[in-house]
């Protein structure tokens, strides 16, 4: 219990991803999904650091740097896009968005 | 000891955070909610001796990423309320539990089943900038510079996107409204 191994942060990564999805299903206004993508992504970083120090291996730190390096690329576009639907129809709720439905 | 009080802390902290952020129906609150788990999360990497990556963390996400949410958020009406009509809340919930359960059988099955071996072992008497240094400029030079061209082109498309003059956005205009406004600009160079 006091010695804190692989394990214990394998569980948090998972309890942390677990929230993230939740909040990606039952999420409807758009920039608030957002912010639950930010929580899966750091979910998934704090597995790979803690695999990269128990294993000894910097692979996990690497991978760490270039999903970081997504998030920032992919919130410069979505911000830019939701902004634009924002200005052409003045919502930004995921109901709205069924102009591609068949 | 410490290292176990200090994960424990931390783990309470984050995920209270981050439940705050999924839950609540005020924008500002998830926004900082979101920025303190961001944080916490950092404490994480530092236990584990990734400094370099709890550093970035801190840069990268509570320094860029927030305050590019926060400048979106002025974009948005975000004073009031959020209203959003949920469905059923159970199958949310359980959905998101067997899907995180089975994402976590498929990265730990090959993991125990096989002897894992170091691809890039530590370096012994080197910190941990040091070591992140040598690995991402000779194993990692390339996926490197395709993130940094990546990020260019993101810039960009940040700047076409939400740029200034909105109204005059070729990505929102059709054919006959571009070539109007042309004919526009000619006739005052003409003129």
């Amino acid at each position: 219990m006091m010695e804190i191994g692989l394990n214990h942060y394998l569980v948090l990564s998972t309890i942390l991803f677990c929230i993230g999805l939740i909040g990606v299903m039952r999420r409807k206004n758009l920039l608030l999904l957002f912010f639950a993508t930010e929580i899966l992504l750091n979910a998934v970083n704090v597995g790979f650091a803690a695999i990269s120090h128990y294993y000894g291996d910097l692979t996990g730190q690497m991978f760490a740097f270039f999903v970081i390096a997504i998030a920032a690329s992919e919130l410069a576009v979505g911000l830019g896009l939701l902004i634009l639907w924002h200005k052409r129809h003045g919502t930004i709720d995921l109901d709205t968005m069924t102009s591609m439905r068949g | 000891m410490f290292e176990a009080v200090a994960f424990y802390l931390f783990a309470f902290l984050t995920i209270t955070m981050f439940y705050i952020t999924v839950t609540t129906s005020q924008a500002l609150y998830a926004l900082s909610a979101l920025a303190a788990g961001m944080i916490f999360i950092s404490a994480f990497f530092f236990i584990l001796g990734a400094d370099f990556l709890g550093a970035v963390q801190i840069i990268v996400y509570t320094g860029a990423v927030m305050a590019l949410y926060a400048f979106g958020m002025m974009f948005f009406d975000t004073t009031r309320e959020v209203k959003e009509n949920h469905g059923n809340k159970y199958i949310v919930v359980a959905l998101g539990t067997l899907a995180a359960v089975l994402v976590v059988v498929i990265f730990a099955a090959p993991m125990v089943s096989t002897n894992m071996q170091a691809f890039y072992p530590m370096t012994e008497g080197a910190g941990n900038t040091e070591m992140v240094g040598m690995v991402l400029f000779t194993k990692y030079l390339v996926p490197f510079e395709v993130a940094a061209f990546m990020l260019l082109v993101a810039m960009i498309a940040g700047i076409v996107l939400a740029g200034k003059k909105m109204d005059l956005s070729l990505t929102i205009m059709n054919a006959e409204e571009i070539q109007a406004s042309e004919d526009e600009k000619n006739k005052k160079v003409l003129s």
